[in-house]
């Protein structure tokens, strides 16, 4: 177990390298990564029971990134948590490398489902979760979506699924950062109030700061006590988080630094590289 | 052949369902709520606990069954083919096919004979958009005793699968023991003057078409090409080579489907003569399913009025 101050010194180190990696590439998502990360952080390193020396141990708790952009958070976590050396995140999107644009099970250690087209890995999680119960498995599934993404329609034809099913394995944690490539998502279609509609899918719903440590452990504690059904984790965050210039901005959802802008947003977020 | 008992291959389908699930505890079956008709409502009854009912959901059904396969399953999830290819193509592509998942897809309902149902339900595609999909095996059975038998051997190995089933009753074409095997066709009968290469209720007619044409002292080869993925190339090579033309026989467009996969071979191995019988790039309509076939073109004259073009 880490403390808060911990996890936030891994979450700014886990951000430099996932921007090292996007730059490295010139190419990739700054700015839904950087909403995630510490979402991912607080889950991988806090609550979930996961060995990074033995990446398909049987009762493994999983986690499906179903915003498979973020991918470069996703690595960037996993190297971070012992899984690769973060050195690594430097093949990000080259050919030939594990670490592909969208996350690939079959090529990164710890990536539990290739996710990138929007919607799936929801309900790809709600199916593990299924599996679990009918297995008799105590483990959980995490699954973690941008709120851009709820305008895919498949979504809430898993969250009825994982209602229905009773999943009080699953966890769905919303990044609601606000944005899309086309801008702000109450502008292109607007999904709030997210934990309305989830709670009326038969959901039990959270709102959580999202850059918030302490706030996220507890709301994951509270949510793993819950029987009986799904619970969804709304937790507000701010896309590009921690780099002044990309924050709150829709222009960084796909766009990788130059030199100088990599240099700015590092010292920004307090690296010394 | 009005007094030979049909037997739709959905109907063997649901046999195979129940007698595998008895001995494979890790068969999940899903529904998309379509139990009766995909007749996965016998596994329901004889195994409640492994069967899933998604409801109107073809695409959270399967999506949910490539995360219930990659838990260690082999999951059977079933539709009509037009929902399960067609509605939910880019979840099976992702989600089953390039993870490579445990999924046997059965879909049931595939082309004309769908009948009364009509257009909105009648496929013609589904065969073609999974053929192209990497990984993905194609099979489309001809009758009952080879559903159950391709079934019993795609299901013990790992990796996703394609069924294409049909709604209405076919004659058997094989015995219970026929020996099968997934990606070999079979050579129903010999013939060296045309090769009838079919697939799925198409076989029966081809044989009947063999027939006709043996009265007019044509002898035609009829080959069962039941897995459209992998395809048997050294069947189709031989065929090609020893009989010089052939004519192929689908319920499904012409267009990507087992006359373009049997086109693809010929072309760069041993081009030849080749005549399509199928649906020609049209979407169908209601009627009795043997109306419709009749109406367009997929019976054993249609066959032979192919055989004759291309003399």
């Amino acid at each position: 177990m880490k403390t808060v101050q911990e996890l936030n010194d891994i979450a700014r180190s886990v951000r430099i390298d996932a921007l090292r990696g996007i730059h490295a590439a010139s190419a990739g998502h700054p700015g839904g990564s950087l909403s995630v990360t510490d979402i991912l952080v607080s889950l991988y390193f806090n609550v979930m029971n996961v060995d990074p020396q033995d990446p398909c141990a049987e009762d493994r708790d999983r986690l499906v990134l179903s915003k498979g952009h973020a991918a470069p958070a996703l690595y960037s976590t996993l190297a971070h948590r012992g899984y690769f050396d973060p050195e690594e995140m430097l093949t990000l999107r080259k050919t030939g490398s594990r670490l592909q644009g969208h996350p690939d099970m079959h090529k990164c250690p710890g990536v539990e489902m290739s996710t990138g087209s929007l919607g799936q890995g929801f309900s790809n999680a709600v199916g593990m979760a299924v599996a679990d119960k009918l297995d008799g498995k105590s483990r959980r599934t995490f699954v973690v979506t941008g709120d851009g993404e709820l305008q895919e329609g498949i979504i809430w034809e898993a969250a009825l699924s994982a209602a229905k099913f009773g999943l009080d394995n699953l966890i769905a944690v919303v990044d609601l950062n606000g944005l899309q490539i086309d801008g702000r998502v109450d502008t292109v279609k607007k999904v709030v109030p997210v934990e309305d509609k989830f709670e009326a899918f038969g959901w039990e719903t959270m709102s959580v700061d999202g850059h918030d440590m302490t706030a996220l452990l507890d709301a994951y504690e509270k949510a793993m006590a819950v029987k009986g059904k799904p619970v969804c984790i709304v937790a507000k965050t701010v896309k590009g988080k921690g780099v002044s210039f990309m924050e709150d901005q829709a222009g960084w959802h796909g766009k990788a630094p130059n030199d100088e802008q990599l240099e700015t947003a590092i010292v920004e977020l307090g690296g010394d590289r | 052949m009005a007094d030979v008992k049909k037997i739709a291959t959905r109907e063997a389908y649901g046999q195979f369902l129940v007698e595998y699930g008895a001995d494979h505890k890790n068969l999940i079956v899903m529904s998309a709520d379509l139990s009766g008709s995909n007749k996965t409502d016998g596994f329901e009854k004889a195994y409640p606990e492994r069967f899933i009912e998604s409801g109107i959901s073809e695409q959270d059904m399967l999506a949910e069954a490539a995360g219930i396969a990659h838990s260690g399953h082999v999951v059977a999830a079933s539709s009509f083919a037009m929902f399960a290819a067609g509605r939910a193509y880019e979840i099976v592509r992702n989600s089953i096919a390039h993870t490579g998942a445990n999924v046997k897809i059965c879909a049931t309902h595939g082309g004309i004979t769908v009948g009364e149902d009509g257009a909105t339900h009648q496929t013609f595609e589904d065969v073609a958009l999974m053929r192209v999909l990497p990984d993905m095996k194609v099979i489309v059975p001809a009758d009952a005793a080879s559903t159950k038998k391709l079934m019993t051997e795609e299901f013990g190995v790992e990796g996703p699968a394609y069924f294409r089933l049909g709604r209405s009753g076919v004659p058997a074409v094989y015995s219970e023991d026929a020996e099968l095997e997934v990606g070999k066709g079979v050579v129903l009968r010999e013939g060296n003057d045309v090769a009838i290469i079919a697939c799925g209720i198409m076989v029966s007619a081809a044989l009947e078409a063999a027939e006709l044409l043996h009265s007019e002292d044509i002898e035609a080869r009829v080959i069962d090409m039941h897995t459209i993925k992998p395809l048997d190339e050294e069947m189709i090579v031989r065929a090609a080579s020893e009989c010089g033309k052939i004519v192929t026989a689908e319920e499904h467009s012409v267009i990507g489907g087992l006359g373009g996969a049997v086109a693809e071979v010929t072309a760069q191995k041993c081009p030849c003569r080749i005549a399509m019988v199928g649906q020609h790039d049209v979407f169908g309509e209601s009627g009795k399913p043997a109306e419709l076939l009749k109406k367009y073109g997929m019976t054993a004259d249609d066959i032979v009025a192919a055989v004759k073009s291309i003399r």
